[in-house]
């Protein structure tokens, strides 16, 4: 039985998603939308799907990762080339659900391949494993004839749309909130928490690091194939570790542990560098001094105090007070 | 203090959503010639992509100053039918989707034609865009085929097998060598697309090609083992369809393995001669490449570019210069030939696409007349590194 607490808080983190789309939508319908921003919404929509999945291995189960762009890219190029070589089979309905479940699925299996053997590893080593799984993807993905090698993989068809990526994005928030307040999740945590105690307990070490790598490792999958139906050619030089430690800044910036501040992180590292476009030459260098900065103050005791109090825990805490009052009197 | 950044970071944030987010948000860009722009006339915009940070920045930098440098030209002397031009660059890291995003956000500065971007792949997802809107897209530098698929895009460069094909062709009509080593990225579209050719015509016109080596972007510093194995292979000629980064470390360390080869690279290894340092120049003589444009040509439209270039950044043009300045010429006498008075008009999006084709620029980059691909058809001439100088061949 989930507590009310957990119940409201997960229903702050659909609400937050479901207002921001309608929100998205409603402007969008209006027209009051820029084109540079409407174009932002899906790599928004995948960087969430990023973020809150490599969120369940760093924050959750407590194991840096740096393969998740390498992940994506499986995913991403397993459900191009089923769409490619589908696009005149099966209608649009059929064809772009199953090409997310097969990339999913494909970046899943891969996630087991590298899981079985690198999740004996912790800490730095555990990294830097996945650092090098990711390289070798890429690589590999560019000595390929049937991937486009070097030159790309074009002509899938593009089929994002932010409507879509909003529902994956529900879909995915519905299976990572629920896995983590299960038995399972509770599983997880404790093996973050204390490996030696968890494992006392007769928690089995090995199938839940394995399982919380795999989900994450699935949902990498289908954002990379909603990153490649949303352009017209897909490069494997795109995932490079870099695109795994953007990712890892979000989970960092929105907080360990935190799904709905990755969700804000993610929105704000893919706006940031589009939005500082008006300082031209500075851009970048503009851009990662203000991650300097937020990183700074996200992590002063100050802002926190301060989050804190903004916070909705805050407010629901003090409004079940007041309502834990009036039934007593 | 904390307090104090974290105001400074709101400020930042809020001064950039307010800009991201408005719908008209600034055009200022990098007009070119503002003191000639006549009042209240009629511009046209053009938007050009390209990296302007990151590792492909240089050639980005190169053809957004190239193109500045014709914007204030036409700028200067009135423009065209009474229209001026004005250039607005967004810098995309040579990243297709960042391209995109920067497309759009062009299109919501009222951008009326293209530059495409600069880098291929970059290029070919701006090009999908710029179809749906049906505006011209004219790339200076976008040399994948997949670039100009569709009816509105065209280039200023060779596409990539033509210049792997025009190098073989160019080897053997003149007799340079017969026996042909090659080291190529790997991991380079641009360097794959012309090695792949390369090998096709050598075989039909029958060079020899006695070995292949290849190197990817994260190995791209020690050239060692692939020299060697050239050197083995006994070639006469090293075929490098690389850039000049790649290429100038290969020459260093060829001449350190003893390696007496010809050195024949394509537009890529155009920048070499400043890659290589002035204490290195004797190893690029006799280096021969493949380029539409040498900045030492004695031509008087060549010598008056570099002159205004020179002045005005202190860098000497390379070719993505010269692709930039020809694409905003093009652009321009593609806009002559509509005879339309604004981009306003009805059916300027039509006009220009079908202009393309009828116009012919005498332009840095050659003579140029387009096919309905969208491929301009040019002749390809070849350099030879004398005395730290471009020479052309045969006239060294």
């Amino acid at each position: 039985m989930q507590s009310k607490k957990t119940v409201v808080s997960k229903m702050i983190t659909y609400g937050m998603v479901i207002l921001a789309f309608v929100i998205v939508f409603a402007l969008d319908q209006s027209g009051l939308i820029s084109r540079h921003m409407r174009s932002m919404l899906v790599p928004i929509g995948i960087n969430i799907i990023l973020a809150v999945s490599l969120n369940l291995t760093v924050g959750f189960l407590g194991e840096l990762t740096l393969g998740h762009a390498g992940f994506m890219s499986v995913g991403a190029y397993a459900g191009c080339l089923f769409s490619i070589y589908t696009a005149d089979l099966l209608p649009l309905a059929a064809r772009f659900p199953l090409a997310m479940l097969l990339g999913g699925i494909v970046a899943a299996v891969f996630g087991i391949i590298i899981g079985v053997p690198v999740l004996r590893l912790k800490g730095d080593y555990l990294a830097i494993v996945t650092l090098a799984f990711g390289e070798i993807i890429r690589s590999v993905i560019i000595n390929l004839n049937f991937t486009g090698g070097a030159s790309g993989l074009k002509g899938t068809p593009q089929d994002s749309t932010y409507p879509i990526t909003f529902v994956v994005i529900l879909i995915m928030l519905f299976v990572i909130m629920n896995l983590v307040e299960s038995k399972h999740g509770r599983a997880i945590t404790a093996i973050r928490d204390n490996r030696i105690a968890a494992e006392a307990c007769g928690i089995n070490i090995t199938y839940y690091k394995l399982l919380a790598f795999v989900v994450a490792a699935f949902f990498a999958g289908v954002a990379g194939v909603l990153f490649g139906h949303n352009y017209s050619i897909l490069t494997a030089g795109t995932f490079d570790y870099n695109m795994s430690i953007e990712i890892l800044v979000m989970v960092v910036l929105g907080g360990m542990g935190s799904i709905r501040g990755s969700i804000i992180a993610a929105t704000v590292i893919t706006i940031l560098p589009e939005a500082l476009r008006f300082l031209e030459d500075y851009r970048m260098l503009i851009y990662a001094v203000v991650l300097i900065i937020v990183m700074i103050v996200n992590a002063s005791p100050r802002f926190t105090g301060m989050r804190d109090f903004l916070s909705p825990k805050t407010w629901i805490a003090i409004l079940t007070k007041k309502n834990n009052g009036k039934e007593a009197a | 203090m904390k307090k104090y950044f974290a105001m400074m970071m709101a400020a930042v944030m809020a001064a950039a959503c307010f800009t991201g987010c408005g719908s008209s948000s600034s055009t200022e860009g990098t007009e070119g010639g503002d003191g000639a722009t006549t009042e209240g006339g009629a511009t046209i915009v053009i938007g050009g992509i390209g990296p302007l940070t990151g590792d492909y920045a240089t050639y980005g930098i190169s053809a957004k100053q190239g193109a500045e440098i014709a914007i204030e030209e036409i700028n200067e002397a009135g423009g065209v039918n009474g229209v001026t031009f004005q250039l607005l660059f967004e810098d995309d890291q040579a990243d297709p989707s960042t391209a995109v995003s920067a497309y759009n956000m062009l299109m919501d500065d009222g951008m009326d034609v293209s530059l495409g971007a600069v880098t291929s792949g970059a290029c070919i997802a701006v090009a999908e865009e710029s179809q749906q809107d049906g505006i011209l897209l004219l790339t200076p530098s976008g040399s994948q085929k997949e670039c100009t698929q569709y009816d509105n895009s065209f280039r200023i460069c060779f596409q990539d097998p033509d210049q792997g094909t025009y190098s073989a062709e160019f080897i053997k009509d003149n007799g340079i060598a017969q026996k042909i080593g090659i080291i190529y990225d790997k991991s380079n579209d641009y360097s794959v697309g012309i090695t792949d050719s390369f090998e096709a015509k050598a075989a039909e016109i029958g060079l020899e090609i006695v070995t292949k080596q290849a190197f990817t972007d994260q190995s791209n510093t020690d050239f060692s083992a692939q020299i060697q194995a050239v050197k083995d292979a006994g070639a006469e000629l090293l075929f490098l369809p690389i850039y000049a980064q790649e290429a100038a470390y290969i020459l260093t360390q060829a001449d350190k393995a003893g390696l007496e080869t010809i050195f024949f690279g394509v537009d890529g290894m155009d920048g070499i001669l400043e890659k290589i340092g002035a204490e290195n120049q004797a190893l690029t003589e006799g280096v021969m490449l493949l380029t539409p444009f040498a900045a030492d040509a004695q031509d008087e439209q060549t010598v008056a570019f570099v002159e205004k270039y020179k002045a005005a950044y202190n860098a000497t043009p390379d070719q993505f210069a010269a692709d930039g300045y020809d694409a905003i010429y093009t652009i321009a006498a593609a806009f002559e030939q509509t005879g339309l008075s604004s981009a306003d008009d009805e059916g300027f999006n039509e006009a220009m696409i079908a202009a393309m084709t009828e116009i012919t620029v005498d332009g840095l980059t050659g003579t140029m007349t387009w096919t309905a691909d969208g491929e301009p058809s040019k002749s390809a001439t070849a350099v030879v590194i004398t005395d730290g100088v471009y020479k052309a061949y045969g006239l060294e």
